[in-house]
């Protein structure tokens, strides 16, 4: 734009619309946006935690025992409940994006997208349950 | 259903107005009337100075892209019954400089458009007419010999790419996309998927320059994935999905080129 046209007699009166700093509230696919943006804080606040905890576990018992006391403190719990969904919230939308970016091919047939969505859902469920059964199970 | 329905278009005369305003005008509300039917008919009975693009009425031109009632569309396809009891706003594209009324400045568009070279590319000199009447070869550009020659593509070559060639640079998904507005360098969802329509070309061989535009800040990089070019396309093109293809694709070659000996790519 910065070649300026000679066919607008008015052509330095354009009107420039501005970008209002509130963009992202006008439409809910923007919000939804601007919150799976927000959610890789909490994924990194996440990582961070499981980082905590394994130095924890390393150091013995005593510092075990302190970790799991500290992650029982009520602030700690909300901050950890709003990590969670977030990060849930985080993988739906990337889980449904996820047709848009790869595409599948099986036996030279493009796999449609719905089952590649299924499909990927189907594994975190199955490898949550693993988890859940590893973890509560025993 | 009613039998008008208002229009409340925005109007800027670049000669007399600091800013835009809104002027409304009732129009017959018909079954088959578009917004664009609908300002048609203020143009011709109503108030002739009112300025706005179009051509084909049928949604494969591309002009008449329009903000209405807050969604980017094409004028043409908007049906004015969708939007009864009305009223209708009509505004210019987002994300653009208003010439006049709902006519926009697309120049900017126009140079990102052939930065990209949207056209096939040939392999130089490559097996070209070198023996005439020789093998027939099907993929990856294959030829039929002589000196006019044919490119012969299959159909499941043709259809990697068959879905980003209906993009009609109707300009929607610019006006839909915020990253572009926030940052106007930023080349844009139809721009990369008629780049990605002639790198999925079997018979193109232009990939590599291409990749020297798509691959900087300003190219897919660009893209933080909001998706909404897709949603706002009318030809369902789905530019975010060629963004992030190609996202992965130029990820790969920039590795390789770490990764592997000069020449050897």
């Amino acid at each position: 734009m910065t070649d300026r046209p000679e066919y607008t007699e008015f052509h330095p009166r354009w009107y420039r619309p501005r970008m209002s700093t509130y963009w992202w509230l006008r439409r809910r696919s923007y919000l939804a946006f601007i919150l799976r943006e927000l959610s890789s804080v909490f994924v990194a606040w996440f990582v961070l935690y499981l980082l905590l905890l394994v130095s924890a576990v390393g150091q013995g018992a005593t510092a075990y025992r302190r970790f799991l006391d500290w992650s029982a403190t009520p602030w700690l719990l909300a901050v950890n409940l709003m990590a969670f969904v977030f990060i849930a919230f985080h993988a739906v939308t990337w889980f449904n994006l996820a047709p848009q970016a790869i595409v599948v091919r099986l036996r030279g047939r493009r796999v449609q997208r719905r089952r590649i969505v299924a499909s990927i859902h189907l594994g975190w469920i199955v490898l949550s349950v693993l988890v859940i059964w590893l973890v509560m199970g025993r | 259903m009613p039998d008008h329905i208002t229009l409340r278009v925005t109007r800027y005369r670049p000669e007399e107005d600091t800013e835009p305003g809104i002027q409304e005008y009732e129009v017959p509300l018909r079954e088959e009337w578009a917004v664009l039917d609908g300002l048609n008919h203020v143009k011709d009975h109503l108030d002739a100075t009112l300025s706005y693009r179009w051509s084909c009425r049928m949604g494969i031109c591309g002009s008449c892209g329009m903000t209405v009632n807050g969604e980017p569309k094409l004028s043409c396809a908007a049906f004015l019954a969708d939007y009864a009891p009305g009223p209708v706003r009509v505004e210019p594209l987002a994300n653009f400089p208003v010439i006049r009324d709902l006519v926009v400045e697309i120049g900017d568009f126009m140079s990102k458009l052939a930065k990209v070279k949207p056209w096939i590319i040939e392999e130089p000199q490559a097996g070209r007419g070198d023996e005439a009447g020789g093998d027939r070869e099907v993929g990856r550009g294959g030829l039929v010999g002589g000196d006019t020659d044919e490119h012969l593509q299959t159909p499941a070559e043709m259809d990697e790419y068959h879905q980003f060639s209906m993009c009609i640079n109707c300009m929607l998904c610019y006006a839909a996309c915020p990253v572009y507005g926030l940052d106007p360098q930023f080349i844009g969802p139809a721009a990369i998927a008629l780049a990605q329509r002639y790198n999925l070309d079997s018979r193109d061989h232009g990939a590599a320059e291409r990749l020297d535009v798509l691959s900087q800040h300003d190219g897919i990089w660009g893209c933080t994935f909001v998706g909404e070019c897709t949603r706002a396309c009318p030809k369902d093109v789905d530019p975010a999905g060629a963004i992030q293809r190609y996202k992965l694709t130029a990820a790969t070659e920039s590795l390789k080129a770490f990764l592997l000996p000069r020449g050897a790519k």
